[in-house]
């Protein structure tokens, strides 16, 4: 029987099969829980440590909890999944293999920085869709402590925060696809190019990043040939107040109006929390937001339509000290609910 | 009154080094670094040795005087032995901060966890 | 915006793009920062003053107090690294907390405090001079040439 599906819409993909998310989890640290996303999730850790001796650690418990309420969520056994795709920030991403060594499910490990829960949903949908799997899941963490001595200074230092500062995101999301019928469907995913425009300051995460969001929203307006207010929410990962206003500029200068709809995670997630520069960053980001504040506002019909976009800054600390701009990378979802399914 | 001074002085001092971090856009450690060049740099041309005359603790405990004091050590040993004082004074007045420093870092180490 | 299949943009494009980006950037609150550097590094010295008053007047010479002055400052400021004050003084005050010789025991012990979960050998042994060494390596090579140069040319 000759595939006559079209999966490819220009540079898009699109799935035709309808993967549906059938569950969520969203396990936040307690920062996190401050801020106003906290309603949505599942779970506010309230000792970042999780009770662990290392950061390292704690971050695999953020996982591990993340995985184990998402199954639950959704009805299944640890065995049920055909694929689990993973990813964090730190380096070797220790943080999925330790942890999918604990999970007995066939495990990809990848790092897109702080746009891999997008690009883990991404493959995840893109491997239901095409009946590689029939069950999936896909889950990111990031941890404060733990990247911050990865990327920059000791914990206990002295060090004023800069007025474009982010700070990382505590917590874990996952989100379970499933090729049955589900409260919420994946229907195309946009990939991201890497694009670097020369941004060196480590401090400046959302200027190195808004260029790929520009690219990406662009390139996903085009290719389905829908405009921002098709959709109900567009949510970037996590860009901060600097990087979203830059995106907004941009997309104009290119004639597109993000108006209203618009809205990025990392100024969301510490809305009126001190202490926090001009917003979240991290893996755990845009995957709380996603698994929290957007699947479960669709699941209450608030909202039907949205358009998720991670975005990551390709730097590592090495890269950074000798000197080399930061690459920025975004990856977007548009997700849909499925009138009718069962909850 | 010195404590007065100490205050202006200290504050202007740490108000330069941010002033270098803000507009020229430095991280702290390279301003660490610069003052402590700076201050071994006024030390040997005797300007240091003043402002400390005039100002005191204002003066010694920027790290800038970090950087007076090792030359001020290396300076008073070599007048007292010859060449080796170079080296052998370079730790003379700041070599029990540093003892205490990794003294104490490693006994909090032992005990304490970061938290902030 | 540029042609997006070069993964490098050239220097035209980055810099067109760097003048757009800068104007989203919000200065930093140069005043604030210039007043609470001023303040906290103000205070900070005019402790060092009390405790170095303290030993001139228990009969110390003003060159015996200096190396007890800096040991008590530098204690004092190990304590309240331990105690996440010092973290919080340089959010605060930045420079103010970073330039006197409490923000150098600062780095070791936050430092050591860091890292010892690599172990007490290769880690914190091994990286508790991770942001204080550069301080003491320019601080000798500037020191030990200065007065190398003034005591051969007495």
């Amino acid at each position: 029987m000759a595939d006559v599906v079209q999966r490819r819409v220009g540079g898009s993909l699109r799935f035709p099969n309808r993967p549906s998310i059938i569950a969520s989890s969203t396990i936040a640290g307690p920062m996190e829980g401050k801020g106003p996303l906290a309603r949505w999730f599942d779970c506010v850790v309230e000792d970042d440590m999780f009770g662990e001796r290392t950061p390292e650690k704690a971050e695999r418990r953020f996982m591990r909890d993340a995985i184990d309420v998402a199954l639950k969520n959704a009805g299944l056994e640890p065995d049920d999944l055909h694929i689990m795709v993973a990813g964090d920030l730190l380096n070797q991403t220790v943080t999925a293999s330790f942890t999918a060594a604990e999970v007995p499910a066939p495990f990809m490990g990848v790092y897109g920085a702080c746009s891999t829960s997008v690009e883990g949903l991404a493959i995840v949908a893109s491997m239901v869709d095409a009946g590689f799997a029939d069950v999936g899941l896909s889950v990111t963490s990031s941890h404060y402590q733990a990247a911050e001595r990865q990327f920059r200074y000791p914990i206990e230092l002295n060090i004023q925060r800069k007025s474009t500062s982010q700070y990382t995101v505590t917590g874990a999301g996952a989100l379970v696809v499933s090729s049955g019928r589900g409260p919420v469907v994946v229907t195309e995913a946009t990939i991201g190019k890497v694009i670097d425009m020369g941004i060196k300051d480590p401090n400046q995460m959302g200027p190195a990043m808004a260029p790929a969001a520009a690219d990406t929203l662009y390139r996903h307006f085009v290719d389905t040939g829908r405009t921002p207010d098709y959709y109900d929410m567009i949510i970037t990962g996590d860009l901060g107040a600097v990087g979203s206003s830059i995106l907004r500029d941009l997309l104009q200068r290119r004639g597109v109006v993000l108006g209203d709809v618009y809205r990025d995670s990392g100024a969301l997630m510490f809305e009126g929390v001190p202490g926090t520069g001009v917003g979240g960053s991290g893996c755990a980001c845009a995957a709380l937001t996603m698994g929290g504040l957007i699947y479960k506002k669709m699941l209450a019909n608030e909202i039907s339509r949205a358009l998720v976009v991670a975005t990551g800054a390709l730097l590592s600390s090495l890269t950074w000290q000798q000197g080399e701009s930061i690459p920025g990378v975004a990856h977007a979802v548009a997700l849909e609910v499925q009138p009718g399914a069962a909850t | 009154m010195n404590y007065l001074i100490a205050f202006l002085v200290g504050g202007a001092i740490c108000a330069l080094a941010q002033l270098l971090i803000d507009v020229l856009k430095l991280q702290p450690a390279q301003v660490m670094v610069l003052f402590v060049a700076a201050g071994a740099v006024l030390s040997g041309i005797g300007a240091y040795e003043r402002l400390i005359e005039f100002a005191q603790a204002g003066a010694l405990i920027p790290v800038s005087g970090f950087g007076h004091s090792i030359a001020r050590g290396a300076l008073m040993e070599a007048e007292r032995i010859g060449f080796l004082g170079l080296f052998t004074g370079a730790f003379e007045f700041t070599g029990g901060g540093i003892a205490v420093a990794v003294l104490l870092a490693a006994a909090i180490a032992v005990i304490a966890s970061p938290k902030a | 915006m540029p042609n997006p299949s070069k993964r490098k943009h050239n220097a035209n494009e980055q810099a067109k793009y760097q003048r757009i980006a800068s104007a989203h950037v919000p200065k930093p609150p140069l005043a604030r920062n210039l007043v609470t550097a001023f303040a906290v590094g103000g205070i900070i010295c005019a402790v060092g003053q009390g405790v170095l008053n303290y030993f001139v007047s228990s009969g110390m010479t003003f060159d015996e107090a200096i190396a007890p002055t800096l040991c008590v400052m530098i204690a004092l400021s190990a304590l309240l690294t331990a105690t996440s004050i010092y973290h919080h003084i340089g959010e605060f005050a930045g420079a103010g907390a970073a330039i006197p010789i409490t923000g150098f025991a600062n780095t070791i012990v936050a430092a050591a405090m860091d890292f010892k979960r690599e172990g007490y050998i290769l880690g914190m042994g091994a990286k508790m001079f991770i942001i204080a060494g550069p301080v003491i390596v320019y601080g000798v090579v500037s020191g030990v040439i200065v007065s190398a140069i003034r005591w051969l040319s007495r």
